[in-house]
């Protein structure tokens, strides 16, 4: 099957008064049409900065896009000029946002949005407009949906405004919706609703899907891929099986031994990850994970190591990935 | 550490309980008007919550937003005056205390925010942060023994104690929760209540500021009130686990037992939402999706608030309100259909 979307070597800069942070450090992934991938990592990783450079999101100045390729259908998107960009923005590739309360403009009715979308993008009529709108909002399961056109977004709840978001998104029919971090402000309960809408309807429109998110219990549950980074770096991508089974980054072993298991019985205390995040202006040289690994060697810090295959379609950025196996996580 | 003297002499009971929450209402007016305000309603935002803590155990405060779990912390904290309804600490009823009687009892009662970024004043450096209630309740009047106590807290909390000339914005957000914990414990606490104070930090760095409560609980002999959304760690670090849903529990009992065997259809729901870190697991796993959401605190349904969305509700749900009751040996629940 061909790639929907490639990203290759992707560099992102922030120029701050601190030094150039290095938000996004050279990260190649693909994307199939339909699938869906999660990028986890916790804060600063350079996940979502990731993601926005996709869509050329990245606010300049302080940001920029230094180097890569970002290919989608084939078009290299770094290349684009500002119109042409801004005509994949919401129509081919579609963004959902964490913030369901800033996301949407409170001045404008849910109604006008949603068409204003569509008029721009597809073409339709203002009735036609109208028709689908009232489709799409039966779809995210909103009811009385010719009632609620005419609502403005605080007449909504955060799920509710989180459903609008996910409507916005399907009106053009996407290829690639990215959802950053999509319900993290949201209650477990609603956050449940929200996740499965998404699943149910990406998987019967056939759209593919980057989920950006710091919940490990979330990438089990909807990711078919995972990518795992860590400061501005993927230092391990797999299925979701070999990710969360076969860990073979430190880094992912850690984060897993972090979290605690409702499902198991109290007691075991948990294995944190030692030290603090790396500061992205002062990385030291080489695996940037190593002050914190406690399988650190020597030749560590001589020089970044690269991704490599530990198994099919599973890459590891550790010099020990070989050895970095179900006896010697074990041990530890 | 020395403990202070006793406000009155300490009740021996079977179970050692430090804190009881009897019948706790907590009632806000909703104003409407601009110069000339008229109540226009009442949010319950606690209604009739009653519980016991035993001294050194955790119990944890679970629910959604809005169903009343800060409030209950806050009443117990005495930050707001509960409408009705009794917080008992160590046998003391601290509803009939004033304000000067309740003040040596503040110091036994500490509380841990959920924002490291907000609760800590960033005009203050760290070392005056935790060494202010000390100065405040004139613990520690001299000020190189205050510095002493200041920088022992600091590596207590597995900080390096030269932070203490530290602003919090030159900290992370994993070391500044440290600092506030610090803070909490400069007094000799009894009692911490910890409300969402793990939430805002990153997995790697919670499991970090996890294991430092359970070693703190564990040195200091420390009871605490866990308030939190995040299910995994309530069922991690606490003894017993109580559920609230629009101002009322509607389930309590101990952490594996709730987990094992909920039994009311709104602990069912709340765990089945919550995802579990196995890929394998998630796939054979029945997800039971909750329809609907929380209905105003204003205007709560009749009956059992849990009704409208219950996928157990019969006729008689709508009229009655369901009693905490004891189904198994110290598991409670408020389920009419529970048998």
């Amino acid at each position: 099957m061909p790639k929907l979307l490639e990203v290759e070597d992707l560099r992102t800069q922030f120029y701050t008064t601190e030094g150039v942070v290095k938000a996004v450090d050279g990260i190649t992934y693909s994307v199939d049409e339909g699938e869906t991938v999660a990028i986890v990592g916790e804060s600063g990783c350079g996940k979502s900065v990731g993601a926005m450079s996709v869509l050329r999101l990245i606010p300049n100045p302080p940001g920029q896009i230094v180097g890569g390729q970002i290919r989608f259908q084939g078009r290299d998107l770094l290349t684009l000029d500002d119109a042409e960009i801004r005509k994949v923005r919401g129509h081919k590739i579609a963004m959902v946002f964490q913030e369901p309360m800033t996301s949407l403009n409170p001045v404008l009715s849910i109604g006008t949005q949603l068409t204003e979308t569509m008029m721009h993008h597809l073409g339709t009529t203002q009735q036609e407009a109208d028709r689908r709108a009232v489709e799409l909002l039966g779809m995210v399961g909103i009811g009385e949906p010719e009632r609620r056109l005419k609502q403005y977004p605080h007449h909504f709840s955060g799920g509710m405004r989180q459903r609008v978001m996910i409507a916005l998104a399907l009106s053009c029919e996407p290829r690639l919706i990215i959802a950053d971090e999509p319900t993290t402000a949201l209650d477990v309960t609603i956050q449940a609703q929200i996740l499965e809408l998404m699943r149910d309807l990406t998987k019967r429109m056939g759209v593919a899907l980057i989920i950006i998110t710091h919940n490990l219990g979330v990438v089990a549950r909807y990711a078919e891929r995972v990518i795992v980074m860590y400061a501005g770096k993927i230092v391990e991508t797999g299925t979701s099986e070999q990710i969360y089974h076969n860990p073979r980054h430190p880094y992912t072993i850690g984060l897993l031994n972090s979290v605690p298991r409702m499902d198991l019985h109290r007691g075991k205390r948990l294995v944190p990850i030692e030290g603090q995040p790396p500061d992205l202006t002062r990385l030291p040289p080489g695996c940037a994970y190593r002050p914190r690994c406690r399988w650190a060697i020597a030749d560590c810090d001589r020089a970044v190591p690269p991704l490599a295959e530990v198994a099919d379609g599973q890459l590891s950025a550790c010099l020990r990935r070989a050895e970095l196996d179900a006896s010697m996580r074990d041990a530890s | 550490m020395s403990a202070a003297p006793d406000i009155r002499a300490r009740a021996a009971t079977s179970e050692d309980v430090l804190v009881e929450v009897k019948g706790l209402k907590k009632h806000f007016p909703v104003t409407q008007g601009l110069f000339v305000q008229r109540v226009i309603g009442q949010v319950k935002a606690v209604d009739g919550v009653s519980f016991t803590i035993r001294r050194g155990e955790t119990l944890g405060l679970v629910g959604e937003s809005g169903c009343g779990k800060t409030t209950t912390g806050r009443c117990i904290l005495q930050l707001e005056r509960p409408t009705a309804g009794e917080i008992v600490f160590d046998g003391v009823n601290l509803e009939k205390l004033s304000e000067k009687e309740l003040s040596p009892l503040r110091r036994k009662i500490q509380v841990i925010f959920q924002d490291p970024y907000s609760s800590l004043n960033p005009r203050m450096k760290v070392g005056e942060i935790i060494g202010e209630p000390m100065k405040v309740h004139g613990v520690q009047p001299d000020p190189g023994k205050r510095q002493q106590r200041v920088a022992e807290l600091l590596s207590v909390c597995g900080l390096n104690p030269k932070f203490a000339d530290r602003y919090p914005h030159e900290m992370s957000g994993g070391q500044r929760q440290r600092v506030g914990i610090a803070r909490a414990l400069s007094l000799d606490p009894e009692f911490i209540i910890c409300d969402e104070a793990v939430s805002a930090l990153d997995v790697s760095i919670q499991a970090q500021v996890i294991n430092l409560l359970e070693d703190l609980r564990e040195q200091f002999g420390l009871t605490y009130l866990f308030i939190a959304h995040d299910l995994s760690v309530v069922h991690h670090l606490c003894n017993r686990v109580a559920v609230m849903y629009l101002g009322k529990v509607v389930e309590l009992a101990e952490s594996d037992e709730l987990f094992d065997n909920p039994l009311h259809p709104y602990t069912q729901a709340l765990l089945s939402a919550v995802p579990i870190p196995d890929p394998t697991i998630e796939k054979t796993r029945a997800h039971q999706t909750l329809q609907g959401e929380v209905p105003s605190p204003m205007k709560p349904p009749s009956g059992c608030v849990f009704h409208p969305r219950c996928p157990m509700a019969v006729e008689s749900c709508k009229a009655g309100i369901p009693e905490l009751i004891e189904k198994r040996p110290g598991h409670w629940v408020a389920c009419t259909e529970v048998s």
